[in-house]
């Protein structure tokens, strides 16, 4: 079966739409982005979640999780 | 005249005065400060898991499962003499599961179906005064068919003060118990070599007898395993966008060899006939993964994920993943989650009875299939500045999700994250 949505592709014109346009940001200026809500990976409490996907779902990786080995898993 | 006169040896008192001071010298000797204990955090999942593919009986069997998974971390931070940071991350995590085809191990249903995994794990990290670090892992995680040990190294480099790269760089060398089904076991045998002797028992133990004339001594040996590795590398760059919006972009090579299947999964042919499934030697995956978080307003904040995966077991997938907090106060937030999933199957899989004997690979185990997932939910964030009811709980997180797959595969999850300081 085709992907019927290039998902990935979406996601990743977004990104580089976001990238081309970066201004320069001062510490003082940074109080939004320190936020806990608005940290760049995964957050603690969503570890188990991310083993269970591993070993139900053929991918792994690029999200801070298992990757393959450390487990009985595939 | 003399007001002229008194006006310049006045200025000029003045100007004395101004440069009359001693600049204070820095009494202060920078003292290195010893490791401390900064941050305990405890996370605890319990998961519940139904379904009817069960790779043990061959793609049919009962999925259901259940699992209490705990991970304790302790986080110890100094500083040393030339002002670097280090930190110390001890983890103990502890896992216990209880799965219905685990049973079906044995052809009758007699084994067992509960099992424990323990898994610690230390990181060590040393970070400068420019925000640069590297750092060293070390893993190790036993459960009764499956010994792992894992290393790492990692690094981070602050490109500006808006942008950063990180890589890391890992191994896995795990073992894998040969456990087969119970009719799949190989039958005794005696192999003859000139010494010693060995045979297998019908349990699939290996047995050698030394000795000779009369009596031999026997020793038992354990069951064997086989060796799986896995290596990583992984490279990931941040950027500030501007003062609301930042993303990240990561892109990990994962290569595997050995035994990468599973010797309980069981894999029927058209005929009926019932074998292990053989699964290749070697694997290679290559997902790549990007964030982009925007706080929008003054209390929501949309979080964003992306990943394309490919290996070469014919899987390629695409994951988007969307959660929205809202700041219900500074320290009060809650989230709504939604992550779809979809993927193609693997070259290797077969449903029930499609295999046959001319196959050179082939397996049952349903994550291989093609498929699509659902996974949504909701959680909340607690972190008051002076800790929840005044303690040393700092922060409290409680996540709930249901997920469903397109192979009749449903699960619910509830994880818990306490943080003390």
């Amino acid at each position: 079966m085709k992907q019927k949505f290039p998902l990935f592709l979406t996601g990743a014109a977004l990104i580089l739409c976001a990238f081309s346009s970066c201004v320069q940001v001062k510490e003082y200026q940074k109080n939004r982005l320190n936020d806990a809500d608005m940290v760049l990976s995964s957050r603690k409490v969503q570890k188990n979640e991310l083993n269970f996907q591993t070993y139900r779902e053929g991918a792994s990786g690029a999200n801070g999780g298992k990757t393959g080995g450390g487990c009985g898993c595939n | 005249m003399k007001k002229l006169s008194l006006t310049v040896i006045g200025l000029y008192v003045l100007l004395l005065h101004a440069f009359s001071q001693n600049a204070a010298q820095d009494t202060v000797i920078y003292k290195s400060k010893p490791l401390a204990l900064e941050e305990i955090s405890l996370v605890s999942s319990y998961y519940s898991q139904d379904g009817n593919h069960s790779a043990v009986t061959g793609g049919i069997g009962d999925e259901h499962v259940v699992d209490l998974s705990n991970g304790l971390d302790l986080k110890f931070v100094g500083w040393d003499q030339s002002h670097n940071k280090h930190t110390i991350t001890t983890s103990m995590g502890f896992d216990h599961h209880t799965s219905a085809s685990s049973a079906y191990v044995s052809q009758t249903g007699a084994s067992k179906t509960a099992g424990t995994r323990v898994y610690p794990a230390l990181d060590w990290t040393i970070e400068n005064e420019k925000g640069n670090s590297f750092g060293f892992g070390g893993y190790y995680s036993t459960e009764y068919n499956y010994q792992s040990v894992g290393l790492d190294f990692h690094f981070t480099k602050k490109l500006s003060t808006n942008a950063e790269l990180s890589a890391k760089f890992s191994g896995f060398f795990d073992k894998v118990k040969m456990i087969y089904p119970s009719e799949l076991i190989p039958k005794s045998t005696v192999i003859v070599s000139t010494s010693p002797t060995y045979y297998t028992t019908a349990s699939g133990r290996r047995v050698s007898l030394s000795g000779g004339g009369s009596s031999y001594n026997t020793h038992e040996d354990a069951i064997p395993s086989s060796p799986r590795n896995t290596f990583t590398g992984s490279v990931s760059y941040a950027q500030i966008i501007n003062t609301r919006l930042q993303a990240s972009v990561m892109l990990d090579v994962v290569s595997q060899s050995g035994y990468l299947g599973l010797p309980f999964h069981r894999v029927y042919y058209k005929d009926g006939t019932d074998v292990v499934e053989n699964l290749p030697s070697t694997r290679l995956k290559i997902p790549i993964g990007a964030r982009l978080n925007y706080f929008l307003g003054d209390n929501v904040v949309v979080r964003s994920y992306f990943r394309y995966y490919q290996d070469d077991w014919g899987i390629s997938s695409q994951t988007a993943e969307l959660e929205i907090p809202i700041k219900i106060s500074p320290f009060f937030s809650v989230s709504g989650f939604y992550r779809y999933y979809t993927q193609t199957a693997s070259t290797y899989f077969g449903a029930y009875k499609t295999h046959t004997a001319a196959d050179t690979y082939y397996s049952s185990n349903y994550s291989l299939s093609e498929l699509t997932s659902n996974f949504m939910g909701a959680g909340m964030h607690i972190a008051p500045p002076k800790g929840i009811f005044d303690s040393h709980l700092n922060a409290l997180d409680i996540r709930y999700g249901h997920y469903t797959q397109s192979t009749d595969l449903s699960s619910n999850v509830l994880s818990f994250d306490f943080t003390f300081k």
